[in-house]
């Protein structure tokens, strides 16, 4: 259980700043450091289990289906991790204490540090693939927000949308690698997919697999060519640099390669690639680091090639070069947290990172300059400090390789050449800042910063030295620890300082002498390569991403041509040619159940049916009398409706018909009332064959489909309306209670078409025309007397017919659903009887509230269930008694059908009666000419309110 | 004789339904149009419980009750559109 709380508590973290951040910095400081504290600590209590060789895990299945488990484990890596992730992290709140400016607002920089600290600390311990997949995410996310988090500059916003970008797409890689990955294992968990080395490697997917994870990595581990994000997301505050790119992030790509060793390494493309790709990162990071003049872009860079040697040393993996690995990351988090952070208090004494108007600052900052050069020696790998050690064992490892075969001697050349760089940049960066008299003058006065700024630097530079000076005391124990989760079993060894004269102390000997030459002769180097025109990364990258964009525009050009008619064309010419298929496919058209029997009235039926359609085509040009034409269709969908004894459809057809009229009619009045004629011949033919050829087809599949007996899943339904849910009307049960799931989606998705529909009208206003298209004035009856009594007298009548449908639903045809619309059309008949104003003194309330109230009932009625221990959306039933009205059933579908009903009705309304109130208060008071209303229009228009 | 009947007003309904077809096509007037659709909804509702009797079930009712109840809304909407264009005013 601990092992949850230690992932947890830095995710609640998250919250601690944001609640805090009111009571002023310290207080949220302190507050924020508590909860990582206490992580720490946890972590540190199960040494002692995690010694004797326990095995410390910790599984809640979460979603399987997805095999996701919330699943961590606690074992040596994940211990060497989480103490540099923590640890360091503590110090990072400290030094961002003092780092960030008085304005700055801290909460949000400590939570998104939290949350960072909080994904660093999953992956870490993360016992599923899946879940360590999420977590890297997170990583890139919150990694983001951190670099950006000063969003008003320029080059923070871009570093940081680079940075995501790049790992953002390493971490889909990543994730297509990992389920490879756990395919081939057959499983997601950890210690399954570690423990299927062997056949993971004779899988054939394994070189496709290895190359997607091994994507992943080293985009995160800004491996070359992958490199480029890290300088740009220098624009972070110097704490986030710190932290992200010394201990953390960077070296989740790391991580994820220790991890995931014994399971994946072992073959020879591992060996070669990686080993590879680090020697190059390396030496390509180390000369640039040698070239930059900007404080952090220099660390940047050693990062970069400092990553590049952990990198090899992974791939030669070797149990002494796995050692070797861990014991780096070890000493690289230490010795360069120690030197961002330096370069913070540098840049915030000084107030500026140029090299060039820094110099001489041992004299304003004696002890920054000391720690600065002790860590620098440890980046250098000067005897008795920690980086010695780490870089002693990669020369020998790099002798003993063969992974290069006949051309291994080059792995100890270049890392020679690697060491001299290092070696000759780790001065540079010293004796440039401190010792070197300053050609130009700093921005500020220098002066040490306060003492507990400086604090987190002190630790880390003792810890390198003490590390350095007792290897064997101080990183033995968890060394061991860590090599052994990786390699899978104990390894013995010694760490020492002194190993006598051999090969690799004459390699560090060499470097250490040339290095300081490469210093010395510097000038020359630099005017050497001067020659050459730099790359600007990020304008390159720009440049791509814009391109990239520039490319999918013109695609999405060339697919969407904006034709209406091109688009529904393909479409049914996809249904054709798909359908077709289906039909040639079959032996006979007619199937075993033959031809039902027919009537006259049937057929007469079906004729006036297909009149109709053909004539709302025929006449589409004379938009109402094509409408008329449709409305004719309606009916006799409705009519057949009943006929095939489907009352509810027929019952929601009739009074969607109404409501369609109603609408159609109100935008009609603002389009032409002709279409003009649009299309050539030739394409009339085109539609009409197209058309006509799909409509055959659909009506072969209807026939073929309809003269079998096919197993249908009604029978069902039908079955279980009854006991399950307690109507009879089938139809009805189906909609609240089988598929109430659905309902509940399509009335959210109404109401919110609705509320859509009211925004998009809300403040629009429409001059009307002041004629009818053949030029005929309005009549100035507004409200005819007949009308007007009529719709007094049908509403009550309407709202009784939709209060007994609404009721009786759940066992006879009808049902919320038709019951909202009999009640939307009789209140939208008022509208239309007596006008907006009339109607609105009367229905005082607002319809989306009504509409939103609608889908909240239907949702908490599905909530309730929940309540008794069932599924979301289970209904239950009963039967009652009361005296006159005798026995009766109440459902709880009937508080859902309650739902739907005012989700339509509140819809309904919303959308009518706001497209009605488009034109209200402009009509034309006098008739006057054409022109003179255009004027007018463009008046009224101008004046209202926007 | 019910059945005799009924078969007699089936026939004649639906012939009113074909003539109320031609109508609504042949026009002339829009009123003549909106006339003719007003008179189909009519007839459906004839149709429809002349179905009931003739298939004898009730289920047909509401469908019946709903189009003489709300049938005539689209008329109006439409005799609304034709007079003021505005039919929500």
């Amino acid at each position: 259980m601990t092992l949850l709380w230690i992932a947890l508590l830095p995710l609640l973290g998250v919250l601690v700043p944001a609640l805090t951040a009111q009571r002023g910095r310290s207080f949220c400081s302190l507050a924020t450091a508590v909860l990582p504290a206490t992580a720490l600590v946890m972590t540190l209590l199960n040494v002692p289990a995690l010694l004797d060789g326990e095995q410390l895990r910790f599984s809640v299945t979460w979603m399987p289906e997805l095999a996701l488990d919330l699943a961590f484990r606690l074992d040596g890596l994940s211990l060497l991790f989480n103490l540099l992730i923590l640890g360091i992290g503590l110090l990072i709140i400290l030094y961002a204490h003092y780092y960030l400016a008085k304005d700055e607002p801290f909460g949000r920089f400590y939570a998104f540090l939290m949350l960072f600290m909080a994904s660093m600390v999953g992956i870490s311990m993360s016992d599923n693939l899946i879940l360590l997949w999420l977590f890297w995410e997170l990583t890139s996310l919150s990694s983001f927000l951190l670099i950006g988090y000063w969003s008003y500059r320029s080059d923070a916003r871009k570093g940081a949308r680079m940075a995501l970008t790049v790992t953002g797409a390493g971490g889909l890689a990543l994730l297509a690698g990992l389920l490879l990955l756990g395919d081939m294992a057959g499983s997601f968990n950890m210690g399954d997919v570690l423990a299927s080395g062997d056949v993971i490697l004779a899988d054939p997917r394994y070189p496709l697999m290895l190359g997607l994870v091994l994507l992943g990595a080293f985009t995160k581990s800004a491996q070359f060519p992958f490199h480029f994000w890290l300088p740009h997301a220098m624009a972070a505050p110097t704490p986030v640099s710190a932290y992200l790119h010394s201990a953390t992030m960077v070296k989740a790509g790391i991580f994820l390669m220790a991890r995931l060793h014994p399971a994946i390494a072992g073959s020879e493309l591992w060996s070669v690639v990686v080993s590879l790709v680090g020697i190059v990162t390396m030496l390509y990071g180390a000369w640039f680091a040698l070239m930059k003049t900007d404080l952090k872009g220099i660390l940047a860079f050693s990062t970069v090639s400092h990553l590049g040697l952990i990198t090899v040393l992974l791939g030669i993996g070797s149990p002494m070069a796995i050692l070797a690995a861990l014991f780096h990351i070890l000493n690289h988090a230490t010795f360069k947290a120690a030197l961002f952070m330096s370069a913070g208090i540098i840049d915030h004494e000084t107030g500026t990172r140029e090299l060039k108007q820094l110099g001489g600052l041992k004299k304003a900052m004696p002890v920054t300059a000391l720690l600065t050069t002790l860590a620098a020696a440890a980046m250098a790998g000067v005897p008795l400090f920690n980086g010695f050690l780490s870089k002693e064992m990669f020369f020998t490892e790099s002798l003993a390789t063969p992974v290069l075969g006949g051309v291994s001697w080059l792995l100890p050349a270049l890392a020679t050449l690697g060491g001299i760089l290092s070696v000759a940049y780790s001065l540079r960066l010293v004796h440039a800042v401190f010792f070197k008299p300053a050609r130009e003058e700093p921005p500020k006065t220098p002066h040490e910063p306060p003492h507990l700024m400086r604090l987190p630097v002190e630790i880390l530079v003792v810890l390198c030295v003490v590390v350095g000076l007792f290897p064997a005391f101080m990183a033995t124990g968890l060394l061991e620890l860590a090599s052994e989760a990786v390699i899978g079993s104990p390894l013995d060894f010694h760490l020492a300082i002194w190993h006598g004269v051999n090969l690799p102390l004459i390699m560090s000997l060499l470097a250490f002498v040339v290095g300081i030459a490469l210093y010395w002769r510097h000038g020359n180097v630099r005017r050497f390569t001067q020659q050459f025109a730099g790359i600007d990364a990020r304008r390159v990258f720009e440049r791509i991403l814009i391109s990239i964009g520039y490319r999918s525009e013109q695609l999405i050009a060339a697919l969407e041509g904006n034709s209406l008619q091109r688009y529904v064309g393909w479409l049914w010419l996809a249904a054709l040619v798909m359908g077709g298929i289906g039909l040639v496919q079959i032996t006979d058209l007619t199937g075993a159940a033959g031809n039902q029997p027919l009537d006259g009235i049937l057929i007469l039926g079906a004729v006036m049916l297909m009149f109709g359609g053909v004539a709302t085509a025929a006449t589409h040009r004379y938009r109402l009398i094509s409408l008329l034409m449709l409305s004719v269709v309606g009916l006799f969908v409705a009519l057949t409706f009943a006929r095939f004894s489907a009352p509810d459809l027929a019952l929601t057809q009739l009074s969607v018909e109404v409501v369609t009229m109603i609408l159609l009619m109100l935008a009609l009045f603002f389009l032409p009332q002709k279409t003009p004629r649009e299309s050539s011949p030739l394409r009339n033919v085109r539609d009409m064959l197209l058309a006509g050829t799909l409509g055959l087809v659909i009506a072969s599949l209807n026939y073929a489909v309809m003269t079998r007996d096919t197993l249908s899943i009604s029978s069902f339904f039908v079955e279980n309306s009854k006991p399950g849910g307690g109507g009879y009307n089938v139809v009805n049960v189906i909609l609240v209670d089988f598929r109430g799931f659905d309902t509940l989606g399509e009335i959210t998705v109404l109401a919110i078409a609705g509320l859509a529909i009211f925004k998009l009208l809300n403040r629009l206003r429409l001059f009307m025309p002041h004629s009818d298209g053949e030029g005929r004035v309005w009549s100035p009856d507004r409200y005819p007397a007949v009308l007007t009594s009529i719709s007094m007298t049908l509403l009550p009548l309407a709202l009784l017919v939709s209060a007994f449908i609404f009721l009786r639903g759940h066992n006879q045809p009808g049902g919320g659903f038709i019951a909202g619309l009999i009640t939307a059309v009789a209140l939208i008949l008022l509208y239309m009887a007596r006008g907006v104003a009339w109607a609105q003194e009367r229905l005082d309330f607002p319809f989306q509230p009504v509409a939103v109230i609608g889908v909240a009932v239907a949702t908490l009625t599905g909530l309730g269930s929940w309540l008794f221990g069932h599924p979301f959306l289970t209904s239950a039933f009963g039967y009652f008694s009361l005296p006159l009205i005798g026995t009766f059933e109440l459902a709880t579908a009937l508080l859902f059908d309650l739902g739907v009903y005012l989700a339509v009705v509140g819809a309904t309304l919303m959308i009518l009666a706001n497209l009605g109130k488009v034109t209200t208060a402009h009509r034309p008071v006098t008739e006057t000419s054409g022109k003179d209303t255009d004027a007018a229009a463009a008046t009224s228009s101008a004046k209202e309110p926007r | 004789m019910l059945s005799t009947a009924l078969y007699v007003t089936l026939a004649l309904v639906v012939m009113a339904l074909l003539m109320n077809l031609y109508r609504l096509t042949i026009g002339p007037s829009l009123p003549d149009r909106v006339l003719a659709l007003d008179t189909m909804y009519v007839n459906s509702i004839a149709l429809i419980v002349l179905l009931g009797l003739w298939l004898n079930s009730k289920t047909y009712f509401e469908s019946a009750l709903l189009i003489a109840m709300l049938g005539f809304i689209s008329t109006v909407a439409v005799c609304k559109y034709i007079l003021r264009g505005d039919i929500i005013e």
